[in-house]
């Protein structure tokens, strides 16, 4: 018995039809597990284990490899700090201090309210725009610690529905590894990138 | 000034680069044409002759790759976006600003490897670079380029966007393709599987890099002659640079074979921020062995000066550290990398990088003892055979041998800061830089 809802259950059928053999879909489908529930169940894992044709085990081991699969509740909110190498030397240490502050949830942690989520994380490639932050996987440059704690009041007050990348870095970023140059309106709706076959949404 | 090539489109056009419109009125899928009429042999032998040097990390000719795929069908081609070494973010910009361009270096491919299916392997956390690839795979997709016989011919070609999940190991071919096939992404043993004999679904696949596809196009339409011309050094054609750390203009450039480093950094990189003096560089992402001024600021940047200098170019990305950084950090930040990242498969590197880390995060802290130096060297050679780049290998990728680069550069360079932390019992340097406040203070 499927616990997907319909459309999800679509568009299960229609990312297993690209792959040469359904177990290549066990990525994908993980993340449209996620965006169904917000994170990643044992019956999330067990729904993707039934359309890849494999064990819940084997849907388990891979989840587990792959930082970017929540089985933990996460917030709405995941706003991800890179304390590689490059941002290092340009104060990443001190901008991840200052979100778990003003946040008051520290590293790897979710507040309360289920709201906001902290986690430092390995290399974003926005190396030349130190200090990268993302925030649902969309990706802000140039923060600073007092930016940083700005952005996280935002998170609190604003409350976007959908997070847009070209938007934080307005309000939230500085210098850029190379320029954007052209405005977006798609965004991040949950913890998980959006991406197309996942539910891109356009404003 | 330099001829630039995969990023010539963007920096012309900036505003509508990344469009088909755009990518066609400027010449684009020309090439991707013309390929429908060359034999396989044609064009592998066209990109030989191009000298065209993988542009992942490992500069490996990619012609002489495609010449090895075994005559056995179905073949695959893959194409690893999954851009993770600290200090890389060209193929971002690729991404984001010239898909077509990739694009039309995967038909080529495609074509010349006898491919119909086509895999772009992004990594998880570049949601915006994967939404552009799949409009622009769309965009393909709709003009004809793309699907059931491409451009009227009976050739078909069905391209597939996917997306990783947070795994820095994933860009190893071999853990790409195991990725791909649903599994954990852990690296295959070389032999029995090389890509291009026992690859995807245990056939012959093709893995290339985003900025080595994007230069197909140009060396069709220049010719192996005309793309050789482009350098005056050995390699050829251009070569993306990531400038990242205490340089004043970080940044993407695409650049010549044969400058030097010291026109990188200090003309092309507009120098040291407020004025401090260069300490060290890391030439080629955080694998590579460190670089001092006093041995190599003008050294040409070449694969072979590089190798001889002891280190390599690997994916391009130059990392730049000044008097005030204290090495011992920074070394613990790549040595954390590496140890997060470790699959876990192969005991040298999944235990000796988490030692390495642990070993180097005492000595910041001023727990360090006298003999921690030689401590991380022998654990340092029990992952790497004799301390030697390149590496001599006990474990199935060089993922772990790479944890070890930044401890060559305290046992060449940076013995005496270690002491220094050592009689000081704890970190002798003053707080790291920060950014936003430095740029708002000089304006």
């Amino acid at each position: 018995m499927s616990v997907w809802s319909e459309p999800t259950r679509q568009r299960a059928t229609e990312i297993i039809g690209r792959y040469p053999k359904r177990r290549s879909a066990v990525m994908p489908l993980l993340y449209l597990a996620m965006a169904e529930e917000g994170r990643l169940s044992e019956e999330g894992m067990r729904e993707v284990a039934e359309w890849c044709g494999i064990t819940p085990a084997q849907v388990q081991a891979v989840a587990s490899f792959y930082t970017m699969y929540k089985t933990e509740p996460v917030g709405r909110y995941l706003v991800s700090c890179c304390t590689s190498i490059s941002c290092m030397l340009l104060g990443a240490d001190e901008v991840l201090g200052a979100i778990e502050d003003q946040a008051g949830v520290p590293d790897g942690e979710t507040d309360k309210e289920g709201h906001l989520s902290v986690e430092h994380v390995e290399c974003l490639g926005a190396c030349g725009g130190a200090v990268a932050v993302q925030v649902n996987y969309e990706l802000i440059e140039g923060v600073t610690p007092d930016r940083a704690r700005a952005l996280v009041d935002w998170l609190r007050n604003a409350r976007p529905d959908v997070v847009n990348g070209d938007e934080m870095q307005e309000l939230f970023g500085t210098r850029r590894s190379f320029e954007w140059a052209i405005h977006e309106e798609d965004g991040a709706v949950g913890p998980y990138p959006a991406f197309q076959p996942l539910g891109t949404v356009g404003r | 000034m330099t001829t630039l090539v995969v990023t010539k489109r963007m920096a012309e056009h900036p505003a509508d680069s990344h469009t088909i419109t755009r990518y066609q009125a400027t010449g684009g899928y020309q090439q991707a044409k013309r390929a429908l009429g060359m034999t396989r042999d044609e064009l592998v032998e066209e990109v030989k002759a191009s000298g065209l040097l993988g542009r992942g990390g490992a500069a490996f000719s990619a012609g002489l790759k495609w010449s090895f795929l075994a005559p056995e069908r179905p073949s695959y081609l893959v194409v690893n976006a999954d851009e993770s070494e600290p200090g890389t973010f060209k193929d971002r910009q690729l991404l984001e600003r010239d898909p077509h361009q990739l694009i039309e270096g995967l038909i080529i491919t495609a074509i010349a490897n006898e491919a119909h299916h086509a895999f772009i392997y992004v990594r998880g956390e570049y949601s915006k670079p994967a939404r552009r690839v799949q409009k622009a795979v769309d965009e393909a997709y709709a003009a004809g380029f793309l699907g059931t016989g491409i451009f009227g011919s009976d050739f078909d070609l069905d391209v597939v966007v996917h997306l990783g999940a947070g795994a820095y190991i994933c860009g190893e071919e071999t853990a790409l393709i195991n990725s791909l096939e649903g599994l954990r992404g852990e690296p295959r043993l070389k032999p029995p599987y090389f890509p291009a004999a026992k690859g995807l679904y245990m056939k012959p696949t093709i893995v290339n890099n985003v900025e080595t596809l994007s230069n197909l196009p140009h060396i069709l339409a220049l010719g192996s002659a005309g793309y050789t011309a482009l350098s005056s050094s050995a390699d050829t054609g251009t070569f993306m640079m990531s400038l990242s750390g205490h340089v004043r203009k970080p940044g993407n450039y695409e650049v010549p074979h044969g400058i030097t480093w010291r026109e990188l950094i200090f003309d092309i990189g507009g120098g040291m921020r407020r004025d401090r003096a260069l300490k060290t560089w890391i030439p080629g992402g955080a694998s590579a062995p460190w670089f001092v001024p006093e041995k190599h600021l003008d050294l040409e940047i070449t694969k072979d000066a590089t190798a001889e200098a002891g280190s390599m170019l690997g994916s391009g990305a130059v990392i730049v550290m000044d008097e005030d950084t204290c090495v011992v950090r920074a070394a613990e930040r790549i040595v954390r990398f590496f140890a997060h990242e470790s699959c876990g498969q192969c005991t040298p590197c999944r235990e000796g990088t988490s030692w390495l880390e642990m070993i180097l995060r005492r000595i910041d802290e001023g727990r360090g003892r006298a003999v921690d130096l030689d401590l991380m060297l022998d654990l340092g050679d029990g992952i790497s055979i004799g301390l030697e780049w390149p590496p001599r290998m006990t474990t199935i990728c060089p993922l772990g041998p790479s944890a070890v680069s930044p401890i060559l550069a305290l046992r060449d360079y940076f013995r005496s800061e270690v002491s220094r932390h050592l009689e000081a019992g704890g970190c002798p340097f003053p707080g790291g830089h920060i950014a936003g406040e430095e740029e708002e203070e000089e304006e």
